[in-house]
């Protein structure tokens, strides 16, 4: 392992030099945990993951990660996760729809327990019937536990939504766990380019002291400083501190975005801007909503693009504005429920124009034919369909 | 100037701030009643509540109580010097986070799960929070603006409190003492005469006798207190 030496967090994600490799999802993501400075890694890496948890294995064994173990099972590995983050490491795990749910009860609790934590999602089917191919169904379990969710179209976005997502999580008017997630096979399995930062260069330490909550229960003098107390003692809440304290979570959420639009670039992106339809998209479906623009301007068709990097917090100001103007919006999602589309349709006036296809789940691709009939039929183009025999 | 965070009672469901649409400052800049303003704009309204509303209290947190550090120290003579400035002051400690079981002593401190209660039963209408960690600084300012009419005023180490009717960042030692002088002028404008003196004796915690005290008296935590087996503690920060 090469000697890496601390940078300022905003040099390396703003200004440091960059290296084009080609490399997967799952590397990318290991590639920005190698340059996070991260303390400890846990998981329970089952089938179905991806190899992600096994890829930061590596890295531990080649001496980045101080320490690193498989954990009983998911809801353990999430259990201890937090347990090291409270006690003042830096961590990160990763995991795949069964072993998410699995795990869920405990992420769920991170927001409250104000624990700055990474989690890769690396999206599969959600049983029954079991399957270990990609479906992202998973990311509307995690849109209300008050973790920040970001939703990666590729390598690249997988590599720069991780690196970031360590400094996000961990300023001090933050202080959440943030969720990255992006399909599995699609991403995770894929080769895409990547621009990296240099690889000896890894981000500051967690500074467990410049927090919002104490960083431990046991270290702090005098010990009766309790932090978790009022999280954990139920007979002693009143209604107003869990309301105030879900408050607060939902409050340092919304925190987050002036950061994303710090380290990001912004929660949005726009293609043509002034176009008649907009294809609205996240994750891997923004790579094929991409693809279908290209086809529809290469026509001389009226189309735009916008891609949703943030799930939660949701950009609602900016998507109200993009689409302001857009007679349709067809919303392609990899799953059966149409998250997106329900979250666009609740921030924007006329909801009426949101269109819910296509929808691919079960581990179906998303071919640009299917956006691209969308496309004609919101525009009134007749299309004969051809039958391949 | 538009008055977004003002004194409550905001009801039941205080809305927080953030969901208003009241952003952190950047350095340099602190919140008053929700908008962004100099400084010595904010520092000023914060004296002239501390001088004219009823009961004017410090509750200082456990950043300031305990001595962490060098820092902590400094700040937390500061804070006397503050006090002793502001006539009738009173300090009322907010020592740890935990809910206190029956109720609490709202004469002898505040606690972050119902800081209502301390508000009320001493009929406090302007406070400061001081060396209170951020997550609990927040929640009892909110708490406070949804059922009392106490003007709360946030002395932050971060980047401040938007719950605050006035809110202060980046507050160190030396910005303490600033504010300190701002209430020295503003009462002298006000023609307020008062002798600098520290506020009165609290009927505060129970006693800790340093020279007699052992594990038991650290009841359910006591454990926390002993090495672990073939453990040496040598130092301690």
């Amino acid at each position: 392992m090469p000697e890496q030496k601390v940078v300022e967090t905003d040099y390396l994600l703003l200004e440091a030099p960059r290296e084009r490799k080609f490399i997967t999802g799952s590397q990318a993501m290991a590639e920005a945990v190698k340059r996070a400075n991260v303390d400890i890694a846990i998981a329970y890496p089952i089938t179905p993951q991806s190899e992600t948890m096994h890829l930061v294995g590596d890295l531990w064994a080649q001496g980045y990660l101080k320490d690193y173990y498989r954990a009983e099972e998911e809801y353990g590995a999430m259990s201890a996760i937090a347990g090291a983050v409270r006690g003042g490491a830096r961590a990160f795990t990763a995991t795949s729809g069964p072993g998410l749910l699995r795990g869920l009860e405990a992420i769920a609790s991170w927001p409250g327990h104000r624990i700055p934590a990474v989690l890769g999602v690396l999206t599969r089917v959600v049983n029954a019937p079991l399957s270990i191919q990609p479906d992202n169904v998973e990311i509307s379990y995690l849109m209300n536990c008050g973790m920040v969710v970001l939703h990666a179209e590729n390598q690249q976005d997988v590599f720069d939504f991780t690196l970031a997502s360590f400094a996000i999580s961990e300023m001090v008017d933050v202080y959440l766990p943030i969720a990255v997630c992006t399909e599995g096979f699609f991403v995770t399995h894929a080769k895409g380019y990547v621009n990296m930062t240099p690889e000896d260069m890894k981000l500051p330490p967690r500074d467990p002291y410049k927090a919002p909550v104490p960083p431990t229960d046991c270290e702090i003098p005098p010990a009766r400083i309790q932090r978790d107390a009022p999280v954990q003692k139920s007979n002693f809440m009143s209604y107003l501190i869990h309301q105030v304290w879900q408050q607060e979570v939902w409050s340092s959420n919304m925190r987050a975005m002036k950061y994303i639009y710090k380290y990001l670039n912004g929660p949005i992106e726009v293609i043509n801007p002034d176009a008649e339809v907009f294809v609205a998209a996240s994750g891997c479906a923004a790579a094929q909503a991409r693809e279908a623009v290209r086809y529809a301007q290469m026509e001389g068709l009226n189309v735009g693009l916008l891609k949703i990097k943030s799930i939660v917090p949701f950009p609602s100001k900016e998507v109200r504005e993009t689409l302001k103007n857009a007679k349709a919006i067809i919303v392609p999602e990899h799953n059966i429920v149409g998250w997106l589309a329900k979250e666009i349709k609740a921030n924007i006036p006329n909801s009426d124009n949101v269109i819910g296809r296509p929808r691919v789940y079960g581990g179906m691709t998303l071919p640009v034919e299917l956006i691209m009939d969308e496309i004609y039929a919101a525009l009134g183009i007749k299309k004969d369909k051809t039958v391949l025999v | 100037m538009a008055k977004i965070i003002t004194p409550g009672p905001s009801g039941y469901v205080p809305t927080p701030a953030v969901f208003e649409g009241v952003q952190i400052t950047p350095p340099g800049k602190a919140l008053l009643y929700g908008e962004w303003v100099d400084e010595e704009t904010a520092m000023r309204e914060a004296a002239l509540a501390m001088l004219t509303r009823k009961n004017p209290t410090i509750f200082p947190g456990p950043l300031v109580l305990w001595g962490y550090n060098a820092s902590a120290i400094e700040k937390a003579q500061a804070v006397l010097e503050l006090a002793k400035e502001i006539p009738n002051c009173r300090i009322i400690p907010m020592p740890d986070y935990r809910p206190k079981y029956p109720k609490i002593n709202p004469e002898a401190e505040i606690n972050p799960n119902h800081p209502n209660l301390t508000i009320l039963h001493n009929r406090i209408e302007a406070c400061i929070f001081v060396g209170v960690h951020c997550h609990y600084a927040n929640l009892s300012l909110r708490m406070i603006r949804a059922g009392t009419n106490c003007f709360t005023i946030a002395l932050c180490a971060e980047m401040g409190h938007e719950d605050a009717m006035v809110s202060i960042r980046d507050v160190h030692a030396e910005k303490i003492l600033e504010l300190r002088d701002m209430v020295i002028k503003v009462r002298e404008e006000l023609g307020i005469k008062w002798e600098p003196k520290l506020p009165p004796e609290n009927p505060s915690l129970p006693k800790e006798h340093f020279e007699t005290l052992n594990i038991a008296d650290y009841g359910d935590y006591a454990y926390l207190l002993h090495p672990r087996k073939g453990e040496t503690v040598e130092e301690t920060e």
